[in-house]
């Protein structure tokens, strides 16, 4: 039988529909898969186990490495998270557990969204005036991360504990089940894995920030665990080193950043497989 | 369908008030011939096709804003039962509208009682309202007085967390928590702080018998509850909510989303479970409350009609607003 006019232009419309969301999705991996390989292409040079396990000095008859940025990073990053994902993850589930229609509950919501928008610079900034004013230190920048963790995950929490359909909390509570308990053994474990997804990804932001650590931590060219003061991180070691006119500089820095790309990379890997280990044993004991 | 059966193309009957044939429980002796008469009145009624009340000669229309002055018609037998809870002249409110109008019932206890009416009438929200559920919707305010064992359920000394203890409930779709089908079972046990490796196995089994549900699953008990069918979800919340041995288990359309067969296993438990527990139970479906009910009521816009032992009402109903949605005239 012949199609109508319509039945052609309705066909063609939808064929079209999946033309421009397979043309977006492939414009992106190319564009995704262009920045990796080039990253790949400079860097690669420059890594070698020296890159590892020697610090940034500059001397003649030393190695040039990275080790301070890259312990230094995770150690900011780790502390940061520390402070971070428990102080987000609690207010998400006051947004979403107990503030219904309560005063609080649109200002804070409001004040989340405008934080977790704010330029990581102006955290930086606020970082230097309250907390590294004349004395930078490694508490200051891990602290400022962390300021930059708490409305990514306090928002992500909250949107992922409202899709927990109702009818579970009901169900705990019917059971006689105190709220806390039911947020505790029903809510969070049912949302567990977009939530870890959403902690993942807010620290995989912190990791890459380079404008509040320049305020707050600034840089140090040693391996060192003491926080209060100076303390190295990869961002910042390869902002100094990229902005140098120096062959051995550049590569370091083309280095650094493979290797920051292959922590977070590595880290999301990890998170993912510990999600997955978690939801598995909660549900296959 | 011949043009002489409908007046008009446009007197479609909603699909909540059209017979369904559905099998009935098997080996259920008491329901079936009910079912059967029930099944031949409805049947009767649908040739009728009438679009609204008011066109209907025989049947009085249904009064479109209730008057407040009229008294529910409750029948003697159940003046006669022992009552596990009673609601005296309940009124609910959401927000500034009144959803529950003076409700004034008793539950009979160890017996099953149906709550019926058309959709939006408040047979959910008079359930969810014994256990005292309504408390977690927002600006949600009630008067008058549900009494549970001779005491005033929102009374300030109740401990409204021991009142849902001793109130099994089961929802219309299945909930089980995103854990073991064994952890589902015991969880009321584990919030009362029993960790008693020994009594959690003994209560798993016996709750899950109790639901009909054990062979099907004692193999896999460590396995996820979401693997299982839709009618087995349901009858594992049906063994969660009686774990703990409630009182009185309250069933919000049960069946509502579940296939003829797993209905039919879920109402044969339903007439089991009277032995042990006194069960409200709300439903959509008029067969299905013929079937396992003791005594239904009948609600429309947040009133209580008429509320009687279950043949009578279906059969022999006292007021013609009752003749006509259980007939299946309008609703």
């Amino acid at each position: 039988m012949a199609r109508s006019a319509y039945e052609n232009y309705s066909r063609g419309k939808s064929g079209l529909m999946f033309a421009i969301c397979v043309s977006s999705t492939v414009l992106i991996i190319t564009v995704l898969a262009l920045v990796t390989g080039y990253l790949v292409s400079v860097g690669y040079k420059s890594i070698n186990w020296s890159f590892f396990v020697n610090d940034p000095i500059d001397a003649p008859g030393l190695a040039y490495g990275m080790r301070a940025g890259i312990v230094g990073t995770l150690i900011l990053v780790g502390l940061a998270s520390v402070v971070g994902i428990p102080v987000g993850t609690l207010t998400g589930i006051y947004l979403a557990e107990y503030s219904g229609n309560s005063r609080l509950s649109g200002p804070v919501r409001f004040i989340a969204d405008v934080l977790a928008g704010v330029p990581s610079i102006v955290v930086g900034i606020l970082g230097y005036i309250l907390l590294a004013r004349n004395h930078y230190n490694g508490w200051a920048g891990s602290l400022a991360l962390a300021f930059i963790m708490i409305p990514l995950i306090a928002r992500t929490t909250e949107e992922m504990l409202l899709l927990v359909p109702r009818s579970y909390r009901e169900a705990s509570v019917a059971l006689g089940a105190t709220k806390a308990r039911t947020i505790l053994k029903v809510v969070l474990p049912a949302a567990a894995g977009s939530l870890i997804t959403g902690i993942m990804l807010a620290i995989a932001r912190v990791a890459g920030e380079t404008a509040p650590l320049l305020f707050t931590a600034l840089n140090y060219d040693h391996l060192t665990f003491d926080l209060s003061k100076q303390f190295p991180s990869l961002t910042v070691k390869i902002y100094d080193d990229a902005v140098v006119v120096d062959p051995k500089h550049n590569g370091a820095a083309r280095a650094g950043i493979l290797v920051l790309l292959l922590l977070i990379f590595t880290l999301n890997l990890l998170v993912r497989f510990t999600a997955k280990a978690v939801t598995r044993n909660r549900t296959a004991k | 369908m011949p043009s002489t059966e409908r007046e008009t193309s446009s007197t479609a009957v909603e699909p909540s008030s059209r017979p369904v044939p559905i099998p009935s429980a098997s080996g259920n002796a008491l329901a079936q011939p009910t079912m059967r008469s029930i099944g031949k009145a409805v049947g009767a009624a649908s040739a009728l096709t009438l679009p609204t009340p008011d066109a209907s000669p025989r049947v009085r229309s249904a009064p479109q804003t209730p008057r407040a002055d009229q008294p529910a018609e409750i029948h003697a037998e159940l003046a006669a039962e022992k009552h596990v809870l009673q609601i005296v002249d309940f009124k609910l409110y959401y927000g500034k509208t009144r959803a529950l109008h003076g409700i004034n019932m008793g539950i009979p206890s160890n017996k099953v009682t149906a709550l019926i009416g058309p959709s939006g009438c408040g047979k959910s929200t008079l359930l969810r309202s014994l256990n005292r559920l309504n408390d977690l919707i927002e600006n949600v305010r009630t008067e008058g007085s549900i009494r549970f064992n001779d005491q005033d359920i929102h009374d300030r000394r109740v401990d409204v967390i021991r009142l849902r203890k001793r109130m099994g409930m089961v929802f219309q779709k299945s909930n089980p928590f995103p854990m073991s089908i064994f952890e589902n079972v015991v969880y009321a046990l584990r919030i009362s702080g029993e960790n008693r490796r020994k009594t959690l196995d003994e209560v798993c089994e016996k709750s899950l018998r109790g639901a009909a549900l054990w062979d099907e699953v004692k193999d896999r008990l460590h396995q996820s509850a979401l693997g299982m069918s839709g009618g087995q979800q349901q009858r594992l919340c049906i063994a969660r909510a009686i774990a703990a041995e409630p009182e009185v288990l309250l069933m919000d359309e049960p069946c509502s989303a579940l296939d003829p067969v797993a209905t039919a296993k879920i109402e044969e438990l339903i007439h089991e479970l009277r032995q042990r527990f006194t069960v409200v139970i709300v439903t959509h479906n008029m067969q299905q409350a013929a079937r396992c009910s003791d005594y239904t009521a009948f609600m429309y816009l947040g009133r209580l009609v008429e509320y009687g032992p279950t043949n009578t009402l279906f059969l022999n109903p006292h007021l013609k607003e009752t003749e006509a949605y259980v007939t299946g005239r309008f609703g």
